[in-house]
């Protein structure tokens, strides 16, 4: 705390270094967390066209756009876009951006770390590129990575090239999530400023806390699983290879204990807008604050022991599948007290309806449907019929795109005025959101219906049974795509001008937390506190 | 009367709300899970559908709250924010309230499923028993009991067929009113043998066994195909089961021993076969086996799989040897599987002989039996 202090002095005379050396040799949590967005936003076009050629192939029945494994390394970069290079560098940017300023301290803890989490992220994305033409570049290039996000061998074991292509690039993305979580835990213990105690921090920075902490504990764990699946492929060990004495299950197992609490991880910043941007519009303090910080810790705990029920059909005991699923039900505590903090902080509030806010009301009730099939899903049996069907393509996709993502854009309309100094066309706004949230129901609500009825999950071709949901969910998906060119347009727009934002942009943007970052102005001078903020 | 804005979104939902509706009522048995067909898979659509009308209920509640408050507590309408309704008796309390309501629906789901699940995993006596082998892309059936194998292949039709993808050449055969065990396991990669109506899935995994079992209640013919992505030709790999009544069932079993007798026999008399034969032969086998990765032209797939049209293995008459052992023994580290144990010796000559003459290939001989004998 002291740091904040006797740290001004010798930047302050001379402002931000000009050029590409502001940009590349940075140390200013601003700064990288601005990098961090438009790399997200360059990912999230990215993997927005994947899903673009995926929706296109699967209009109707037949092989149309390429050949299978093509269609399936499509599927498995998609995620693998969006996972880490869209949804985490988009919660880090606006981790680096707001928790310095939330807590009132002038930069993060260790800022040469934070460039280096940020510079290696572009690392991991050109070797993610990479694996995706490597199998044609090279002779002998073998298949694409048609293996899907799970990388589950013996099929990975098969691959080309691309596929180391792919592990290095998990290693580089996962280096670089552990230092940011590092920095991200270190700076919220030790550079609060006096006075503001951990129960006293936005929902925002508790939610962060415990996101960096699930990164720290089960990164590592992916790094293991690839690193021996690249001993498997190239130099003759056996841990995946039954037929050398390994197990084909241990890799999932590995993978799945790294991959659920992934899914909190990808979450739980977005839990963390919400739980600023539904008080400042209903202008009523957050219903249950303890209780949601409480309730995210248990989700995060809960969350690390319930892996294998992405594994319910592997031939598991009786005893630990009913532990599993039990676990699992259970999650539906937390979750439903999160959603009853929200409903509740609307409960007797004045609400009006900006854009963040409206995004907020959205997640609410369609995260509630992804946690209601979630409970299905749990549920061992009837997941043995679900299992690998399109049923659980919509539930995951209504669980990180309302979850998640939405979380991100309510986080990026709420902030703008504050980021930019200018405030974001509302009209605009509240168009993109409406288009993408019809699109969004449009492109996923038919999917459970052809889950149900049997339609597999990462075929690049299906019989004609399924077609009529296909071509709506594709028409959907496009909608969904297109969309996306008019949040470009309002972030672009924002940037370049329009009306000057105040300090505090939203009337109730100060009710129930500090909020220090409102009390600097729009935008905030280069190191944001000068001088440690004293909270009473 | 509403502004513009409004009537607009009102008839963006009625179009879309209608256009969904009339695309389910085309469908209109394809949006909910497959009607079951058997004992064990009656009792998990039945779990499916407790889950499926709590969730909607809970749904519906939550939707009705949320609308409640986005009419009555608006700015607009001028609501007052009631500062301090976190302090009163319900924001003390809600917190356990919530979670002790939950966790009651929780258990209610969770008994219910826990009683389904040792349904599931019950190792009761079999009547039959089935082996199901996935490998790269077809699933191989053997009758533990009998000495019945099958062998079941894509079958192809035109994308506009109302069987496209759904059917094979081959179908497993099962009686009903049986207890019938299947052990599931894999020859390369993990596959996922599905078929939702009569059969709780399990993975099929390279060097492991799973069991699931089904009672079948109705005969006839069930469809599903592979679940777990199994690479290239995963989406072409459909599971059909015909299910036939139990006299129906000991009569198909005499015929097709008699048929496998037949043609092994057949394979192994020492007769010396003529061109035309083995080339017919050999397109048949191929077409049923080799034709998914090296295509029909024989030019498989560049950097995939490789081409056999022009070949340095098969079209040089000096390489003979190398050809027949990459197809009896398979080629460590690829796709290139070991057919020698599950192909007759001449099947093999057929289809060997068949990739040197084919596609303009010029290396020409004819293997007979004989020759694969002595390569094994």
């Amino acid at each position: 705390m002291s740091v904040a202090t006797t740290h001004d002095h010798h930047h302050d005379h001379h402002g931000p270094p000009r050029g590409w050396q502001r940009w590349v040799y940075s140390t200013n949590h601003k700064d990288i967390g601005t990098m961090y967005l438009f790399f997200a936003l360059f990912m999230l076009f990215f993997g927005g066209a994947m899903a673009m050629y995926i929706r296109a192939e699967l209009f109707m029945p037949g092989v149309q756009l390429a050949s299978p494994d093509f269609y399936n390394n499509m599927v498995t970069d998609h995620a693998l876009v969006m996972v880490f290079g869209m949804v985490m560098p988009a919660a880090a940017g606006m981790a680096n951006w707001m928790i310095p300023m939330m807590i009132g301290a002038p930069d993060m803890a260790l800022p040469r770390l934070n460039n280096l989490s940020f510079w290696l992220l572009p690392a991991a994305a050109i070797l993610l590129m990479l694996s995706i033409v490597a199998p044609y570049i090279f002779p002998d290039g073998g298949t694409p990575v048609n293996t899907g996000w799970t990388l589950l061998p013996p099929l990975s074991v098969q691959n080309g090239i691309g596929m180391d292509f792919t592990i290095f690039a998990i290693h580089t993305l996962g280096v670089s999530s552990i230092l940011a979580s590092i920095n991200i835990v270190t700076t919220i213990l030790n550079m609060r400023a006096p006075g503001m105690t951990m129960m006293k921090m936005p929902l925002f920075v508790w939610a962060w806390f415990f996101t960096a902490l699930l990164l720290i504990a089960v990164m590592p764990v992916l790094a293991g699983a690839v690193t021996m699946l690249l001993f498997d492929r190239h130099f003759g060990t056996s841990f995946f290879d039954a037929a050398g004495g390994g197990d084909p299950i241990l890799f999932q197992h590995l993978f799945w204990f790294f991959g659920h609490p992934e899914v909190y991880v990808l979450l739980l910043p977005s839990i963390g807008v919400l739980g600023l941007v539904i008080p400042t519009f209903a202008r009523k303090p957050l219903f249950g604050y303890k209780a949601l910080v409480y309730g995210m810790g248990v989700l995060a705990a809960l969350g690390m022991v319930v892996w294998a029920h992405h594994q319910y059909t592997i031939g598991m005991s009786l005893v630990a599948t009913n532990y599993f699923m039990i676990g699992t039900i259970l999650i539906s505590i937390p979750v439903g007290l999160m959603l009853m903090n929200f409903i509740f902080t609307m409960w007797r509030g004045s609400m009006t309806f900006e854009t963040p806010m409206l995004f907020g009301i959205a997640i609410i009730l369609m995260f509630s449907f992804a946690g209601v099939t979630g409970v299905m899903l749990a549920v061992v049996p009837a997941d043995m019929q679900y299992h690998d069907t399109m049923f659980v393509v919509a539930h995951f996709h209504y669980a990180l795109i309302p979850g998640a993502v939405f979380g991100l854009y309510a986080g990026v309309f709420y902030w703008l005025p504050k980021w930019t100094g200018h405030m974001y066309n509302e009209r605009l706004g509240q168009i993109f959101f409406w288009w993408t949230t019809i699109s969004f129901n449009l492109t996923f609500f038919p999917q459970h219906f052809s889950g149900l009825a049997g339609m597999p999950r990462r075929i690049v071709d299906y019989s004609i049974q399924y077609t009529e949901f296909n071509m709506i969910s594709s028409i959907g998906g496009f909608l969904f795509g297109l969309s996306h060119l008019l949040f470009l347009y309002i972030i672009i727009q924002t940037i370049r001008g329009g009306a000057k934002a105040p300090a505090k942009p939203w009337e109730g943007s100060q009710i129930g937390t500090p909020g220090l970052e409102w009390t600097l102005p729009s935008p905030p001078p280069f190191h944001s506190f000068t001088e440690a903020p004293v909270i009473k | 009367m509403l502004p513009r804005r409004d009537k607009c979104l009102s008839a963006l939902f009625i179009t879309g709300g209608a256009w969904l509706f009339s695309s389910m009522a085309h469908a209109a048995y394809e949006y909910n899970l497959t009607p079951p067909a058997s004992t064990l898979t009656q009792e998990i659509f039945d779990l499916h559908m407790l889950t499926t009308i709590v969730g909607t209920i809970i749904m519906a509640l939550v939707t009705g709250m949320i609308i409640y408050a986005l009419i009555n507590f608006r700015h607009a309408k001028g609501a007052i924010p009631d500062q301090e309704f976190h302090n009163g008796w319900f924001g003390r309390w809600a917190w356990v309230l919530v979670p002790v309501i939950v966790l009651s629906i929780d258990l209610t789901i969770a008994s219910s499923a826990s009683s389904t699940l040792s349904s599931v995993e019950s190792h009761d006596k079999a009547d039959v028993t089935v082996k199901v082998i996935g490998s790269q892309w077809k699933w191989t059936y053997e009758y533990m009991d009998d000495d019945i194998k099958i062998v079941s292949n894509l079958k192809k039709l035109e994308p506009t067929d109302p069987l496209y993808l759904r059917d094979v050449d081959d179908p497993l055969v099962l009686p009903t009113g049986k207890r019938v065990r299947f052990l599931l396991t894999s020859s390369d990669v993990l596959h996922n043998w599905g078929i939702a109506e009569i059969v709780p899935k399990k993975i099929n995994i390279p060097g492991y066994i799973n069991e699931t079992w089904t009672n079948i209640t109705k005969e006839g013919t069930y469809r599903g195909q592979c679940y777990e992505n199994c690479g290239t030709g995963h989406a072409f790999m459909p599971a059909v089961v015909r299910a036939v009544s139990p006299t129906e069932y000991e009569q198909w079993k005499v015929t097709r021993k008699a048929q496998q007798a037949q043609s092994a026999a057949e394979a192994s008399a020492d007769k010396v076969w003529a061109k035309a034969e083995l080339m017919a032969k050999g397109e048949a086998v191929y077409t049923k086996n080799c034709l998914a990765c090296h295509q029909a032209n024989g030019q498989g797939l560049p950097g995939v799989f490789p081409a056999l049209a022009g070949s340095k293995i098969a079209n040089n008459t000096a390489a003979l040897a190398d050809h027949i052992a990459i197809v009896v023994k398979g080629k460590a580290g690829t796709a290139m599987a070991a057919w020698g144990p599950q192909l007759n010796d001449l099947d093999i000559a057929a289809v060997v002989t068949y990739e040197r003459n084919a596609w303009g290939n010029t290396a020409g001989e004819l293997v007979q039996p004989k020759d694969i004998k002595a390569a094994r």
